[in-house]
């Protein structure tokens, strides 16, 4: 059966029927349910995100009671960080691109990756189930000894955690030793694309720092059925324990959250400026420093909590440091675009909007890390909107850029690019709007997580609500030209970007069942953009799209018939 | 459409490029899972350390409640199945299949052991109300013994990291019969050889450290 001549058959088609999915080992495959999942799960919580606003819409009840309320944000955090952000960019961008960029068939085990795919839907199904038992509440923290004073819709979201927390140190461990054991001929480290050097920092995270939620959530939820007397105070535990194991797993979790992110953004800022990444091995490497550091800063949750002055001062210390590796990021992707030229298409757009929210969402924790401004902003708006700026301006805007970079390799079809644009402007002009007023209401004493507040800052909860929606529209916007894309979209050509990674110049669109016809030799860096015509100078299918700048418009045939030696 | 390896033994799936790349693949994944195992095991023993340093003449009075002699006695018994499953590992490499289905089914033999021993040890706990947190109530006359009087402050802590770390290592335990269990099949059926053993070596790394937590967890409850 000839593959290459037209590119009909690809990993989408070359087999049918719905158990053709439900049981593939084909990575490409599990990074689409994982897309499917992930999404409903985004749905599910962004609609919880939105309820919550409408409620912060005036004081006093809006539309729901204080109980309600404290179950939606409570719902909403936790399917939005564990069933949503962490495996966002690992498992659906990682699954499909991380093995192709290797130049491998496949991850290393791919029975592995399918089981973590269906632990990580029971474990989402279990906490997802708290909300029938009903009563879950104190924010995705979990502090004790509330957590354990309250009912039993607790012991679900633990059980789901713990279970969801598996999924994502076998994926870590999937993907580990599949950099390490199945790079294509050629591909050195130092070729690797820097999207593969920030999932392999993240995935370090997942394995080390995953196993000790485990544990926690697992003692909580002992705690809680057997009042086994570790955490809870009134049987002689310790509840700041707790905390230590909170955060000892939660801090480097916030890096599993955005180091994936600074991957994506890494790939988009090379190839939309047509230029080498900056200072690609401080950027590679500072992957790697932010997820050593990340270990050693959990204490900064806890300056209130009580512990020992000499703790605060030195783990306040050690946060600035996680400041340089990301300066370091950050200053060197500016200087891609200063020496590149820029095309501003919609993944790049979400790459600079990144830039933004994300350094404002940096500085913002350098600001959280300083002991004295902690006291004051502990506990407040400050937090939440520092938090979100990261985690919702990082992650989610980086996640967003992914999608609409990896998208037409993924479906084939091309989405359409204006309707993209408006919704990008929307998704950033909704976001700053939510959460900048946050900034300013938590510095004024504006704590997190109340249902009421005084008057003197409804004007900002209209403000942060009024750009809930703004956002929800954007977000919706998205989903619908990538829904009718799928269906009615323009063929995408392969390599609709111009990328220099090998998912784009040596695979048919969408990938082929085994990815490549002809393993890869790879013989340069993932960005060696000055190149360029001279890798693309063979001819073949020009694409649809304009603009490419510097001839590198045109496209490869398939590797298999240019190569055919080999 | 044909197979992509068809030079390549039987056991190396398509995605590999050839056996070696395959079995190293497998090792570092194990070796990588016994990584996040330790990390797990390592909330427990901070825990541990925690408790014993605030409280520690609780710690210095109720290990004495555990029997030494059972704790010792399951430390020889799982010393003897981690070399049996090494002398496994040693047979298969030389070919020896049969030296191989003997040493697992000894292993498996050995895990029970440890279990039905640890099973003795929980019911005297319960039988005298030796109990985790909340339940902690010791009572009852043995030997001439009170129980009773390992009723001090603190003492529901103790129980309560005993009955989770050696709960949750005994789970291991059972976990890894029914590995072993998985593999005496599949050698049995022959599926080993000593060109490919992957399981065997697998089986026999999670078994060393569920061994080797075990070494950790004797001394740290009853000796000391």
């Amino acid at each position: 059966m000839s593959h290459s001549a037209n590119g009909m058959v690809n990993y989408l088609n070359h087999d049918k029927g719905i158990k053709s999915w439900l049981f593939t080992l084909d990575h490409k495959r599990i990074g689409i349910m994982y897309l499917v999942a992930v999404s409903l799960a985004f749905l599910a919580g962004g609609i919880l995100a939105l309820l919550v606003r409408i409620e912060l819409l005036a004081p006093g009840e809006t539309i729901m009671s204080a109980d309600a309320y404290n179950q939606s944000f409570t719902l909403h955090a936790v399917l939005m960080i564990f069933a949503f952000i962490i495996p966002a960019i690992p498992a659906v961008m990682g699954n499909f691109a991380l093995p192709i960029q290797l130049g491998a068939k496949d991850v290393a085990f791919p029975r592995l990756n399918l089981a973590s795919f269906y632990i990580y839907l029971i474990g989402a199904a279990i906490a997802m189930s708290a909300l029938i038992v009903g009563r879950i509440d104190g924010g995705w923290t979990f502090y004790t000894p509330y957590s354990t004073s309250i009912g039993d819709g607790i012991l679900f979201v633990t059980a789901g955690v713990f279970v969801m927390g598996f999924s994502s140190i076998l994926t870590g461990l999937n993907f580990i030793v599949t950099v390490h054991k199945m790079r294509a001929p050629g591909l050195t480290w130092n070729r690797l694309p820097l999207f593969i050097w920030s999932i392999y920092a993240t995935s370090i995270v997942q394995v080390l720092a995953t196993p000790v939620i485990g544990i926690t959530v697992l003692l909580l939820f002992l705690e809680k059925a057997f009042q086994i007397g570790i955490f809870d105070p009134a049987l002689g535990g310790d509840p700041v324990l707790f905390q230590h194991f909170f955060w000892f797993y939660s801090h480097p979790a916030v890096y599993i959250m955005i180091l994936p992110a600074f991957g994506v953004v890494s790939d988009l800022m090379g190839t939309f400026s047509r230029h080498q990444v900056s200072g690609y091995k401080f950027v590679a490497l500072s992957s790697v420093a932010i997820a050593f550091l990340g270990f050693l800063v959990w204490g900064h949750h806890m300056f209130v909590s009580g512990q020992s002055a000499v703790s605060s001062v030195v783990f306040s210390l050690i946060t600035y440091l996680i400041g340089i590796p990301t300066g370091v990021k950050v200053i060197n992707w500016v200087q891609t675009m200063y020496k590149g030229s820029v095309q501003f298409k919609s993944p790049m757009l979400y790459a600079i909007m990144f830039l933004f929210t994300f350094s404002i969402g940096g500085f913002t924790g350098i600001m959280l890390g300083v002991l004295a401004i902690d006291i004051h902003l502990h506990d407040t708006y400050f937090v939440v909107a520092h938090f979100h700026y990261v985690m919702m301006g990082g992650n989610v805007i980086a996640a967003l850029g992914g999608l609409h970079y990896w998208w037409p390799k993924m479906t084939g079809k091309l989405y359409n690019e204006t309707q993209a644009k408006i919704a990008a402007f929307l998704v950033f002009f909704g976001f700053n709007l939510t959460f900048f007023p946050q900034f300013i209401m938590g510095a004024q004493g504006m704590p997190r997580r109340y249902y009421d507040y005084l008057p003197q800052y409804e004007g900002y909860h209209q403000l942060s609500t009024y750009g809930s929606w703004v956002l929800g529209v954007g977000l919706f916007l998205i989903a619908y030209y990538l829904l009718v894309s799928v269906f009615k979209g323009k063929k995408a050509g392969l390599n609709p970007w111009g990328a220099l990674t090998l998912e784009w110049t040596h695979t048919t669109t969408p990938p082929d069942h085994h990815n490549f016809l002809e393993t890869p030799v790879v013989t340069r860096g993932a960005y060696d953009f000055h190149l360029a015509r001279h890798l693309f100078e063979h001819g073949g299918e020009v694409t649809e799209l304009e603009g490419m700048g510097d001839g590198a418009s045109t496209l490869p045939e398939t590797p298999a018939t240019e190569d055919a030696t080999v | 459409m044909s197979t992509p390896h068809s030079d390549q033994p039987a056991h190396v799936k398509h995605y590999f490029v050839s056996s070696e790349q395959q079995f190293d693949a497998a090792k570092m994944g194990m070796w990588l899972f016994l990584v996040t195992e330790i990390l797990l095991f390592s909330g427990m023993f901070v825990a541990y350390t925690i408790y014993r340093s605030w409280h520690p003449e609780t710690w210095a009075a109720l290990s004495t409640a555990l029997d030494w002699k059972l704790g010792g006695l399951n430390t020889i018994v799982l010393l003897g199945s981690s070399f049996t499953v090494a002398l496994g590992i040693h047979h298969i490499q030389k070919g020896n299949k049969k030296g191989l289905i003997i040493n697992l089914i000894l292993t498996f033999l050995f895990a029970g052991v440890f279990l039905v021993v640890k099973y003795f040890e929980y019911s005297a706990k319960i039988e005298h109300g030796l109990l985790p947190g909340a339940a902690f109530d010791p009572h009852g006359i043995s030997y001439g013994f009170d129980y009773a009087t390992y009723n001090v402050p603190y003492g529901p802590q103790f129980f309560s990291i005993y009955f989770v770390m050696t709960g949750i290592h005994g789970f291991h335990v059972l976990v890894g019969m029914g590995l072993f269990a998985w593999i005496t099949r599949k050698a049995i059926r022959g599926d080993f050889s000593a060109e490919y053993y992957t399981p065997v070596e697998n089986c026999g790394l999670y078994w060393h450290l569920v061994d080797i937590i075990w070494i950790f967890l004797f001394p740290l409850l009853y000796l000391i």
